[in-house]
């Protein structure tokens, strides 16, 4: 335990941002670039988890649980969307036939 | 310290590899070694906790979710729409245009500190069960009701409509 906690000295907290800027921005893009609805969610999952791990690094940063607590109630909200979600794209799949999500446009412009 | 690159290297591509994968399936795949890579993050950051329940939740339940629903609706790589060029290079130029400006928001900061853990037990289960059942006992609680709604809510999306019988 005490080695794993030695290798962990020294990682400036800037770098902790700057990984999960780049994590949360490939999920933007992630977003932004694919057309299928489930992997769009899997990119949301990503800024998700990007979010977390950015809040569990802070926590440990300045010594503050409610941090890691906060993780929790998210991951346990992420559960909830990805239920919520998929089953919605399953109803989408039934009627349409595919998951394409320009054949959602009803509600564009 | 060097383990924290070595893996954030691994999660950054990873990412990358789920997002720019033409296979639903493989991405799924790509994601789950990414959510695993995150639980070594969190490992690193000693918050046990997290780590198990990141491994337990990500990796357990919502992948599970995810390639269950992909194999139902029977994908592959023919079926897959995917978008132009163009507004594939669009998507990507915004995409690191936002990367750009955090970056940018990011140097107004002066040089962080190193994260030295002051309180190395921060993240055991027995002292978050502490704070999560002191202080944040209502949450807890309302995110039961949370967890019904959304079953709820999935099996009445999921069920087919009964007048098509």
């Amino acid at each position: 335990m005490d080695g794993i906690i030695n290798s962990m000295q020294g990682v400036p907290l800037n770098h902790y941002i700057l990984f999960s800027t780049i994590i949360f921005s490939i999920g933007v893009i992630g977003v932004l670039i694919r057309r299928n609805a489930i992997i769009i969610m899997m990119s949301i999952e990503l800024m998700l988890n990007s979010v977390n791990l950015l809040l569990a690094a802070f926590s440990a940063y300045s010594g503050d649980p409610a941090g890691q607590v906060f993780v929790f109630f998210i991951m346990a909200l992420a559960a909830a969307e990805v239920a919520v979600g998929l089953a919605i794209i399953v109803m989408v799949y039934r009627n349409t036939r595919s998951l394409d999500i320009n054949t959602l446009n009803r509600l564009k412009w | 310290m060097m383990v924290f690159y070595f893996v954030a290297f691994l999660s950054i591509f990873f990412a990358l590899m789920t997002i720019f994968t033409k296979n639903p399936v493989h991405s799924v795949l790509y994601l789950v070694i990414t959510f695993f890579t995150f639980t070594v993050h969190y490992v690193l950051l000693n918050a046990q906790f997290l780590a198990v329940v990141n491994f337990i939740v990500y990796l357990g339940a919502i992948m599970v979710l995810f390639l269950f629903v992909l194999m139902l609706l029977n994908l592959n790589e023919e079926t897959e729409p995917m978008k132009s060029n163009l507004v594939k290079i669009m998507g990507t130029v915004a995409g690191l245009c936002f990367l750009a400006t955090i970056i940018g928001s990011l140097n107004l900061l002066e040089t962080s500190n190193p994260l030295i853990l002051k309180n190395p037990d921060i993240g055991l289960v027995q002292n978050l069960g502490r704070v999560l059942f002191d202080e944040f006992l209502l949450p807890f609680e309302i995110s039961s009701i949370l967890l019904l709604t959304a079953m709820v809510g999935a099996v009445l999306l999921g069920k087919s409509d009964p007048k098509k019988i």
